[in-house]
């Protein structure tokens, strides 16, 4: 089996914009469908990448097409704008007193996300609103 | 030819990109997109792509992962209201639609002609690009519209995250205010990182004038210093009506701008007269470079917030 070197990569991109397609649809929280939507965006720029690979010639100046190449990492730049913009919404939709979710989705008896304990997240953090995190950085001391 | 570690690294970016979608836990999430990330950074060197990856590890997993985690710790701190679980049927409904479109994908890459693209065709006008570095000759030269409204989109993108901020906050430092542990792994990394950064960014914005790297990258890696140094608490946000703040916001789409009406007067819209093309490129990537850090360091910044616990 010979297998050109893009197809495995091609595959791979069809994938997650399957995986990210889903994801988008039937996951409920705002953030993870944003986290969803690039995963289907890193897809789609990885099978454009792959494909422009296809008849490469080794050893002359140009190996990979460059034309595609550049509208990746346009791709990519874009990409990281709208998602900025998006988090920022999605951050004020809460502030606004709106869910982790749109209140238009129709609710089913799925299970939810674990609230999730990542308090060791970071050493960062904000400027402490309440004193929770003088607390947990005195029992964790 | 692939090799097996080919069809490994694929089948790792899959399941890696599986559990950042599918994974119960919402950090984890993150954290597994960042790793994906890295991974395709990895994937497009196999590809030969090195500008893309290296604008991959940079912008795709390592910015946009920032900009995940500090969404995700703002939205715990307002404690939002559950999202409704999906019902099943919509689940499967999806499950299936996400299948078919991978399904069709794959059934058009197997009947996709053979093509050799815009190679030649890049190549042949190379050497009058002003840059030996044929994706930078593509995104600044030939293709210097794209790149254009591009950072017009960056700047977008600001302007929407700005107006978010609440009337009682703007003008202010922007962002939340950062307090670290002096001790600690970041106020650490705040220290070491950003002059290794620093050099890396502005090396990456030179050598892309002939080599991997360009505005972009080198930007980003810029952007990450800033944003590490702040995050760390070692340096306050800057104001967001700082006048030189501003200016190095505009400087790269101002230039741009500029280049293209002058173009437009000698009777050539964004093309650069082959013999002063190297000096006119390397400068408004220098500009560029220059404005895509401050831009993609204040959208991870965020709007101004409220600091009032600050100074209490």
């Amino acid at each position: 089996m010979n297998l050109p070197i893009w197809m495995p990569y091609a595959l791979c991109g069809a994938g997650l914009v399957g995986l990210g397609l889903y994801g988008l649809l039937a996951r409920p929280q705002l953030l993870r469908r944003i986290l969803a939507f690039n995963i289907m965006g890193a897809g789609i720029f990885l099978l454009f990448g792959a494909l422009a690979r296809r008849g490469a010639v080794v050893g002359a100046i140009v190996d990979a097409d460059p034309v595609p190449q550049a509208m990746i990492i346009t791709g990519i730049v874009v990409a990281i704008s709208a998602t900025a913009l998006a988090l920022g919404l999605i951050v004020a939709h809460a502030r606004a007193g709106g869910g982790e979710g749109l209140p238009g989705d129709t609710p089913g008896v799925g299970e939810r996300d674990e609230p999730g304990a990542d308090e060791a997240a970071d050493d960062s953090g904000s400027a402490d609103r309440d004193g929770r995190r003088d607390e947990r950085e005195g029992t964790r001391r | 030819m692939a090799t097996p570690f080919d069809l490994a690294l694929c089948l790792l970016i899959l399941v890696v990109a599986a559990f950042a979608v599918l994974g119960r836990h919402g950090f984890m999430a993150v954290v597994f997109f960042i790793t994906c990330g890295l991974l395709l950074a990895l994937a497009w060197l196999r590809l030969d792509a090195v500008d893309v990856a290296l604008a991959e590890a940079a912008i795709g997993a390592g910015l946009t992962g920032v900009l995940l985690l500090v969404a995700r710790s703002r939205l715990k701190a307002l404690e939002p209201g559950l999202a409704p679980a999906p019902h099943p049927a919509l689940r499967a409904t999806a499950g299936v639609g996400a299948a078919a479109v991978t399904a069709g994908l794959v059934l058009a890459i197997r009947a996709m002609p053979e093509s050799d693209g815009l190679k030649a065709a890049v190549a042949e006008r190379l050497p009058r690009a002003g840059t030996d570095n044929p994706v930078t000759a593509v995104l600044l030269n030939f293709r210097g519209w794209d790149t254009l409204l591009e950072t017009l989109v960056l700047l977008a993108a600001l302007l929407g995250v700005w107006t978010l901020a609440r009337d009682d906050d703007w003008p202010g430092r922007a962002g939340r205010a950062h307090h670290t542990r002096p001790d600690g792994v970041l106020a650490q990394f705040g220290r070491v990182l950003p002059p290794v950064a620093l050099v890396i960014g502005v090396y990456l914005v030179w050598v892309g004038g002939h080599q991997p790297g360009g505005a972009f990258q080198g930007g980003t890696v810029l952007a990450a210093a800033w944003v590490v140094t702040v995050m760390a608490g070692l340096l306050p946000a800057p104001r967001v009506d700082d006048p030189a703040l501003r200016a190095a916001l505009l400087a790269g789409p101002v230039a741009f701008v500029v280049l293209a009406v002058a173009g437009l007067l000698a009777g050539s819209f964004l093309v650069f007269p082959p013999d002063r093309a190297k000096l006119l490129l390397l400068g408004l990537e220098a500009l560029l470079a220059v404005s895509i850090a401050a831009t993609l360091a204040l959208l991870v910044f965020g709007a101004p917030e409220d600091r009032s616990e600050e100074n209490a």
